[in-house]
Parts: structure tokens; sequence; C-alpha cells
């Protein structure tokens, strides 16, 4: 069996640690996530999704417990490990998209590649250009964030999330801010993209609708998972 | 081109206000330091120049004569007062050999032996009070070049030729080519033929200073075969005190820098340059500060942006890096207006700024080491205070930043 591309065993999150203000956020989580996998995280407002996402996406550190990705223990990474790993093989998407303003569209995408390799070439430049051809934006390469609608700038935050060709892409409520119909358009790109280049997905989203298109739903209430089981689709 | 550097710069582009802001305050500063340092230099060169301009770097006289107190040992008289023996006019002993050893010195460039003392001059009922020069000219115009002052014939000192100041021309009444009658309390009486005047911008030295040969003024003050004082100039003009104390050391004689004889004016430069200075740390302080506190504005305009790139693998150096960078471009590109700011100010001052012979009152140098300076300065200036900015953008924790921002 192929490796999982995440694997959580008893992650817990505290804030305040030693003071009378102590707050475990996250209680013992657990799961692993395959390689190509297309996973819902959902649970209400409060219930550590957003915690969990910045454990997975080695933004914090957990206070105890282990995270593992592609295999590769993290908790125990220094800073500088834990930073190139997380350029190499985590892509996030946030639900106000968090472009970079000064750039255009081609070189937010590009940036995760300028980033890892120290300066910007040909070749990132082109893949970047692939990246925003498929999300539909070929006409808006050189455009700033400004320039662009919400659903564009999303759209351009999933190809920035792909630039690496993470394994693994975190996508916080990747929907949130957009309209019905955009934020369809939106969830069929992450899904093309996690079916085309067999990137795993983990989407938090407080959208049941979109949470039902997922192939696996895990819930969280209060810091532990309650729930985490496949996604039944009606029959057509 | 490094990422960080293509951050800086579009981080900077992208608050073009602030940035032109910065640039401005950073422009002023360095113009400011520009125009300082060349006014000061200038001034203070213009009127070393002048002090210089007439005057040798070192004289080398004869010691001063003391009065020896002679005494009994067991006289029980003793002398109540003790006169200071005057100074009469008498030649250095073995010039020749002094002029030797102090050729020899490291840093001297001339030297001129020059017999000099007090005389009249008179033509018709008009009697002058003057200082008899006798010069041998090849060497005396390397230690001061008295013919660049000459306004009407030459300076010529041969035989019973003469060089005369405008203004005792006037008081006489003469001109080139008219003779004068020069006396001494030595007995001396000589007439003379005026070969050149000349005018050296002080009317007193104008009225006062009358150049004849060497030999004549040997002749007329009584001093057959000597010379009262050995002028010279030296290299470096602010080591004359040094040179002129290993001269007195060698030679045994009383050799005055021109440093000694303008204390004055050296103790003004001493202030002048510490005020300056001081002005010049002030505003090196409110520039860096002025381009620290727009990076501070900055780093929290832009925590988003390092949320974002620290999540996207940018490290904490990276950022670091970036905001530098920021702070050396900012300090660059004001050195570069600055530098030429201050340039167009000196280059203006000094075409304003006048004597009262109408001359420029200094000329500004615009030395390519002063640029480099304020140059290597204002970058300096420029990273230093982009560290705190700098180090306060790379500890961001990104989580913070991305949901603050």
């Amino acid at each position: 069996m192929t490796e999982p591309i995440l694997k959580l065993d008893d992650v817990r999150k505290r804030y305040n640690v030693g003071t009378p203000i102590e707050t475990e956020v996250l209680h013992g989580i657990g799961f692993t996530l395959q390689v190509a996998e297309f996973a819902a995280l959902i649970g209400p407002s409060g219930s550590g999704k957003s915690t969990l996402l910045n454990v997975i996406g080695l933004l914090e550190r957990p206070t105890s417990g282990s995270v593992r990705v592609r295999g590769e223990e993290t908790t125990t990474l220094d800073d500088a490990g834990i930073t190139a790993l997380r350029g190499r093989a985590i892509g996030f998407v946030f639900q106000f998209h968090h472009l970079i303003p000064a750039f255009t569209a081609l070189e937010n995408v590009m940036m995760p590649m300028m980033i890892e390799r120290g300066r910007r070439d040909a070749e990132m430049q082109s893949r970047a250009r692939e990246l925003l051809v498929e999300v539909g934006l070929e006409q808006a390469l050189g455009k700033k964030p400004a320039e662009l609608s919400g659903g564009m700038q999303q759209r351009v935050a999933i190809a920035r999330s792909l630039a690496m060709r993470a394994p693994l892409v975190l996508a916080d409520e990747p929907t949130g801010n957009l309209d019905t119909k955009t934020a369809d358009d939106v969830f069929a790109l992450m899904r093309r993209f996690n079916e085309r280049f067999g990137t795993a997905f983990l989407i938090v989203t407080h959208d049941p609708r979109l949470a039902a298109r997922c192939d696996r739903t895990i819930e969280l209430v209060d810091g532990q998972v309650v729930s985490d089981r496949p996604t039944i689709r009606p029959q057509p | 081109m490094p990422t960080e550097w293509i951050l800086a710069l579009r981080f900077l582009r992208e608050g073009r206000f602030q940035t032109a802001l910065i640039i401005l305050g950073v422009t002023a500063g360095v113009a400011v330091i520009m125009t300082i340092t060349e006014l000061i230099g200038g001034l203070q060169g213009n009127l070393t120049a002048r002090v210089l301009g007439v005057q040798a770097h070192i004289v080398v006289k004869p010691a001063e004569e003391d009065t020896r107190l002679v005494l009994d040992r067991d006289a029980e008289s003793v002398a109540a007062r003790i006169e200071k023996r005057a100074q009469r006019l008498r030649s250095i002993d073995q010039w020749e050999s002094a002029l030797g050893i102090i050729e020899r010195t490291p840093g001297v460039v001339a030297v001129s032996p020059t017999v000099s003392g007090s005389g009249f001059a008179a033509r018709g009922a008009a009697t002058k009070s003057v200082a008899l020069l006798g010069v041998v000219p090849d060497r005396y115009l390397r230690v001061i070049g008295i013919d660049r002052y000459i306004v009407q014939g030459q300076f010529r000192v041969v035989a019973s030729d003469a060089v005369i100041g405008v203004e005792l021309a006037r008081d006489l009444g003469v001109t080139v080519g008219d003779r004068i009658r020069l006396t001494t309390a030595e007995g001396g009486n000589e007439t003379v033929t005026i070969a050149g005047l000349f005018d050296i911008g002080s009317r007193d030295l104008n009225r006062r200073w009358v150049f004849v040969s060497q030999r004549q003024a040997q002749s007329m003050l009584g001093l057959p075969g000597g010379v009262t004082n050995i002028d010279l100039v030296v290299n470096e003009i602010f080591q004359a005190e040094r040179i002129a104390q290993t001269i007195g050391r060698a030679t045994n004689l009383n050799a005055e820098s021109w440093m000694a004889t303008n204390a004055q004016v050296l103790a003004a430069f001493d202030n002048q340059n510490m005020t300056t200075r001081v002005i010049r740390g002030f505003v090196v302080l409110i520039v860096a500060l002025g381009i620290a506190s727009v990076l501070v504005v900055s780093v929290v305009q832009k925590q988003k942006e390092i949320g974002i790139l620290r999540a996207m693998g940018a490290s904490s150096g990276s950022i670091l890096q970036v905001f530098l960078i920021q702070g050396a471009i900012v300090g660059l590109a004001g050195a570069v207006l600055g530098s030429v700011l201050g340039s167009v100010i000196a280059y203006v001052l000094s075409n304003a700024l006048r004597n009262a012979d109408g001359s420029q009152l200094f000329t500004p140098e615009l030395a390519l080491s002063t640029y480099l300076g304020a140059i290597g300065v204002a970058l300096l200036v420029g990273v230093l205070a982009a560290i705190a900015p700098a180090r306060r953008a790379a500890r961001l924790d990104p989580v913070a930043a991305i949901r603050q921002g």
C-alpha cells in the first residue's frame, strides 16, 4: 500500500501552556489522508478546523502528537526544515484568496517556485501560464488581483497552490466568499485538478452541499473527530 | 534577479508615495551633508589658501638671544629685575649648512633663504617705513608665488631692481620704471628702479613689502653673506607643525610653522569641523529614523503578504532580506539624488557667495571620495535603519500575519 500523504496521530494543540488560561483546542486528533484523496473537513465554528488546518499545513506546531507528511515526521524538524517541507509538499487556498496585490496573476502563481528556487526563470513562467490557462484565466495573466473578480482571484489562488506540484492542498473555506455559481466553478476546478494530477485535497467548508461532493467527510466538534466517513452520494 | 530583490523592489514600487517620501527625506539629508561638507571644506580651503598664499609654511630664524644671569655663587646681592634682551637683526649662524639639513628633511618641498629687515622708502619729500625682503627669485617664487600677484611690470629683483606693492607706489607717487631711494638704520642707502608692482589683497602688506635682490638687502642691512630667515613650503600643509619641530631639533634654530602663527584660525577650523560633525550626525540620525519609521509602517501594512509568503515556503531569513534590501535601495537612491542636489546647491552657493574683491568665496571640490563617502554612509544607514523593521517582519507568525493582515 502506498504511503499516506498525511498521517496524524493523537495531535493535541494547547494555547497559553502553563498559564491559568491554558486551553486545549485539539484533543488527540488522528486520521490519515491518502494520495489523491478529496476530503472535506466540516464542523461548527470554534470546533478547531482552522487550527487543525494550520497544524497540518505546518504553520503551527502541535503541542503533542505526530504529524507525518509523505511519511516524514514533522514535529522533530527545525524551522528551516518545516519551511522547506511546507513550500515543497503543501499548497494553500485561503478563503480570501490572499494573493499578493503588488504582483500580477502570473507572478502570483510563479511565487512559490520563485521562493523555492530563489529567482525567476522562463520555465516557471511557462508552468504558471499553463496553470492559469488550465483555470481559464489566459486573458488575465498580466492583471493584478485588484483587477480580477472574487471568483477569478480564487482560481488564481488554486493555480498557485498547484504550482509546486504539491501532493497536498489545504483549502480553508475556498468558496466561502463566493456566490453559488462561482463556488461551484471553483469547486469543480479543484476536483478536476485532484483527478488530473492526483493531488490530495483537504477542504474546510461550512457548505454541506460542497462537503457532500467530496469523497470523504471528516467532522470535527470541540476539537475532536466525531465522524470520519466516505460521502454517500445519491445514486444518479 | 534573486526573489528577495524582486519582492523588495515590487513592495517599494507598490507603496509609491511612501517610497517617494522617504527617498526625498534621504535625498534632503544627503544634500545637506554634501552642501555642508563642500561649503565648510571650501571656505576653509579658501581661507587657508589666502593665509598661505603670501606666507611660507615654515619660517626658520635664529634662536632668540637670552639674557644670561652671571652671578658669583657666594655673592650676597641678587638681581632684582632681569631685563629681556632686545632681539637684534642677525644672520643665521652657518645658514648654508642649516639650509642643507632643511632641504633634506622629509616633507619639505622648497626652501628659500631670505634677508629681511626694516628700512625706509623715499621719493622726494615722501618717506614710508617698509620691510626689505632680499630674495633669490628662483627659490623664493617656489615658496611664495608672489609673481601671481604682479599687476604691473614683472617680478625682477636683480641688481638695483625692486618690486613694491601698489599701495606703496600710490603713496610715493611712483610706477614701474621710476626710481625710489631705500635707506636702513644700518646705514644702507640705495636707489632702486621699480621693476614691478604687486597686489596681494592686503593693503598693509602692499604698503610695506619691498623686494630687492638678496645681495642688495645683505649690503643695506649690514649682513654681508648672511640670511635672517629660511622660508620653506611642505607637501602636507597640516604636517607643517610636526616638520617645524623636526627642523628645530635638527638645526637648533627657531622653526615656526604657519599653524603656530595662525593658531586662532586653526582653532576656528576645529570648532567649525566639530559643529559640522554634530550637524552631520543629527542629519544621519534623522534620516535613519525616517527610513526605520517608514519601513515599520510598511511591515505593518504588508503583514498579510508576509504571512502568505511564509506559508508558501519563504524563510524568515528571506523576509529579513526583503526589508534590508528595501532599506539599502532607499538609502542608495536617496544618496545618489542627494549627491546631485548637494552638488547643485554647492555650485549655486559658490557662485552666489563672493569675497570683498568679487572673487568666489569658495570653489566646490566635489571630489569622488565625497560622493562615495555619502553613498556609502547612506547605504549603511539605510541597511542599519532597516534592521529593526526587518527583524520584526521576519519574526511575524505566519498564521497571525494572515489573520490580522
